[in-house]
């Protein structure tokens, strides 16, 4: 099973009553699985804010919890976590974060090591999928034991790697006296606090002393004195994968840090190194401690520190050359040893940037923002993020969930002479309006703001594979839920009702019209589309379109739509009567990718895209 | 390590092609076999049509989930172009199977980067042992254009440290169950997998 498979198996039988968390890559499927166990309440919470907040009450209720996040969602939850730390815990909570180490789908590689030190909580580090599921049942008893919520970091190469788990049964586990009132120690009052401070501090030092006797950090002794690494997380395989025969120091509980085992490997070697990848969190503290550590001295800041980054690095340190290892697998017909020219190397080859999805509804929205002229487009997390691309190039600004409303409104509010006549548009999701957007507009109605909002409504969270969310009107079991009205929660947040429209993003003469009318208008509004994610199963997909060769006259048109089922079959350069030499493109429609959204045909003038003959969909 | 007798096999292709299930199979067979299996991929914004590539090793125990540079057994190309993008990665006595059938992105449709005129060539040059074909027209053929994935794996069942018979039976029971329609035209594909490897070597 992948890693996070493993964490909510491990959870499960740990006896968790309460798994929350808001979809985030590579974290995402925690909770999918984790609501395919019995007797286990899950939910999709609005934001990993209110996830941690569910854990933390259900914890004080008596029940062991469980909130799964990325890296970027506990800044989120970082406020609930940093008073939480003081409050303690009844059942046990593990707080699941995952690091994107490589930047595989995040918008910045920060480092949830540093959460431990902050908020003074024991951190878990799994380095494969059985350690995942090992661990989160160990971080349910330290929990407990410690009186602490337990942060199990993880990182893409943990989440999305499959590997061997066994498996066992669920035991249940609840605190069976339930919540019990004690208002001095979980009103967070500054008195009370005061006192819980001090209580924090001394935890700390006992799980300083714990993680030299844990048996999640232990020696495993090798030869090669040579050179000794410290590993925590996936790392561990990383080096063992590099360096089989060198003495390793793998630590699971990665804070407090276990010193005196860091001191025991350090006699025991020539040199030590550690390998940690993103920043140098443990390397300082050892450094500090006073023990000879080589780490960012040698290796790279960014990205993961697989073989192919720690061979050359070690190789270097000792003064090696690379040894290229021979085959392992019999294969037929043997062949000469040939080295493959550098001139072959990948970066040669174009990039296949992700893009949107065939017959996206969010095509037209940015088909249209991307042929209206001086504005400046704050852009939001999610699958629009992607408008910013090719061939739109339609988004100015992206920071964080939620940020297109704050930003908007701070562009219009600080533009300077140059930009007076600049219309401010800002684009956000559904899912992320919801998440920390809507009190962004809030802010700009109160504030008389001037900001044409694009509420892009796919009724899912598109970029994570398209889970439901309050705008979906189902839950996170698909059953039917409540579903918001976004036009009256928009009026509600103080946008006039006539500033409110619902479109059709097909339909594109309406949406240019509509983006047109309230850009020009001094005051804000909201545009909500109205078309569901292609990914979600209620996508009703209709007959493919074709092209008809004879009436495509290469104009090149529906190219600027962007969808990537339109493609070009032959290129022309052609003179125009006025001496200027014009490129012509044909194209042709993928039958078994076009979805008929008729959304292509609105930009051809010689109208060759038309329903294809006969088609019938497979 | 030749000691622990590791299979690393790096299928490569684009989001939406059927890399992540074909990775699956793969695992799924070999964990069957008995063996300790690591499979990792890079998911998430790769289901937009961004380049997608997964790892599956297999052996007596897998450490790190991610193959070395240059230790690549077998590169299940889903895509010339893609084939080419990886090709680097594999050990000088690998193997690439390489699907023919071209699928050009947006920055190439809209004539900001060119395509590789000859991506199954540039791979020959490198000296490589390829097998290329168009997995797509071989699926067409048989009527569904989703086939690609039992095609590719066909092509590549003799290269593994198991039977083809095994990987095939992997692959139809999982039909069996769910779609037992799609049974036989799975079997049809596999086995054209299979001719197409010994016809285009």
């Amino acid at each position: 099973m992948s890693g996070n498979e493993a964490v909510s198996r491990g959870a499960w039988e740990a006896g968790c009553r309460v798994a929350a968390a808001y979809p985030g890559t590579p974290a995402t499927e925690i909770l999918e699985y984790a609501s395919q166990m019995p007797d286990m309440y899950s939910e999709w919470s609005v934001n990993e804010k209110i996830s941690l907040e569910v854990a933390i009450g259900a914890s004080l209720a008596g029940s062991r919890a469980l909130c799964a996040m990325k890296h970027v969602g506990l800044n989120i939850a970082a406020d609930a976590l940093m008073t939480q730390t003081l409050v303690g815990v009844n059942g046990g909570l593990v707080i699941a974060v995952a690091d994107d180490v490589g930047l595989s789908s995040s918008q910045n590689e920060q480092d949830s090591r540093f959460w431990g030190r902050f908020a003074h909580v024991p951190m878990l580090e799994p380095a494969d999928a059985q350690e995942a599921y090992e661990m989160v049942k160990y971080a349910f008893e330290l929990s407990e034991r410690f009186n602490a919520p337990v942060i199990l970091r993880m990182t893409t190469r943990i989440c999305h790697v499959k590997a061997v788990v066994i498996p066992g049964g669920r035991k249940e586990h609840c605190q069976e006296a339930g919540f019990q009132k004690d208002a001095s120690r979980m009103v967070m009052t500054p008195s009370n606090a005061r006192h819980a401070i001090p209580r924090m501090y001394e935890r700390e030092d006992k799980l300083r002393m714990f993680s030299d006797e844990c048996e999640l950090n232990y020696i495993k002794k090798g030869n090669d004195k040579r050179v000794g690494y410290i590993t925590s997380g996936p790392t561990f395989m990383h080096v063992q994968e590099s360096f089989p025969d060198a003495p390793t120091l793998k630590i699971g509980l990665s804070y407090p840090l276990p010193m005196e085992k860091i001191r025991e490997l350090a006699s025991q070697v020539e040199q030590l190194v550690i390998v940690e990848e993103v920043e140098p969190i443990a390397e300082t503290e050892i450094k500090a401690a006073g023990i000879e550590v080589l780490g960012k001295e040698i290796l790279p800041r960014i990205g993961e520190l697989a073989p192919d980054v720690l061979r050359p690095a070690i190789a270097k340190l000792l003064g090696e050359e690379v040894i290229q290892e021979s085959s392992s697998i019999p294969v037929p017909t043997p062949q000469p040893q040939v080295k493959v020219p550098v001139s072959m190397h990948n970066a040669d080859i174009f990039p296949r940037p992700p893009t949107m999805c065939v017959a996206c509804p969010h095509l037209g929205i940015y088909y249209c923002l991307s042929k209206i002229r001086n504005t400046s487009i704050s852009g939001d997390i999610g699958c629009y993020t992607l408008g910013a691309g090719h061939p739109w190039n339609a988004l100015d600004t992206t920071i964080c969930m939620g940020a297109s409303m704050g930003v908007a409104h701070g562009l219009d509010k600080g533009r300077v002479e140059a930009d007076k006549d600049k219309r401010i548009i800002a684009v956000i999701g559904d899912s992320t309006f919801m998440h920390t957007g809507m009190q962004g507009l809030l802010d700009i109605t109160y504030n008389k703001g001037n900001v044409t909002v694009l509420l892009l409504d796919n009724r899912a969270v598109g970029m994570t594979g398209g889970q439901y969310n309050p705008g979906s009107g189902r839950d996170i079991h698909g059953e039917e839920s409540m579903r918001v009205s976004f036009a009256k929660l928009c009026e509600a947040l103080g946008v006039k009702s006539e500033r409110i429209h619902k479109v059709n993003p097909y339909e594109l003469p309406t949406l240019f019209k509509a983006i047109r009318q309230e850009i020009n208008i001094n005051d804000t509004s909201v545009i909500i589309t109205n078309q569901p994610c292609v990914l979600v199963d209620f996508y009703g997909a209709q007959p493919a379109l074709s092209v008809d060769d004879d009436k495509c006259t290469g104009c090149k048109n529906c190219l600027s739509i962007g969808c990537p089922a339109i493609y070009v079959t032959r290129r022309e350069t052609v003179i125009k009567p006025n001496g200027k030499e014009r490129d012509l493109a044909f194209v042709r429609i993928d039958s078994a990718a076009c979805t008929g959204c008729d959304l292509c045909p609105k930009t051809c003038g010689p109208d060759a895209i038309i329903p294809m003959e006969g088609f019938v969909r497979q | 390590m030749s000691d622990n007798n590791i299979t690393n096999i790096m299928v490569a292709g684009i989001g939406g092609q059927g890399v992540m299930t074909a990775a699956e199979i793969l695992s799924q067979t070999a964990l069957a076999q008995g063996y300790d299996v690591k499979k990792t991929e890079v998911a998430g914004m790769s289901q937009r049509g961004g380049v997608v590539t997964s790892h599956v090793r297999f052996g007596n125990r897998i450490l790190s989930p991610a193959i070395p540079p240059g230790e690549t057994d077998i590169l299940v190309g889903f895509e010339p172009a893609e084939a080419l993008r990886w090709c680097e990665q594999l050990r000088p006595s690998g193997v690439a199977m390489v699907n023919t059938m071209r699928q050009e992105p947006p920055v190439v449709s809209l004539g900001l980067f060119d395509y590789p005129e000859d991506p199954v060539g540039d791979i020959l040059k490198a000296g490589i042992n390829v097998h290329a074909f168009d997995a797509g027209a071989i699926s067409r053929e048989l009527g569904n254009p989703k086939l690609v994935n039992t095609v590719m794996l066909g092509a590549i069942s003799k290269y593994l440290p198991f039977s083809a018979e095994i990987l095939k039976n992997e692959i139809l029971d999982r039909f069996r169950t769910h779609k037992p329609k799609l049974v036989e035209i799975n079997e049809r594909a596999f086995e054209a997998g299979q001719a197409a490897e010994v016809a285009n070597r």
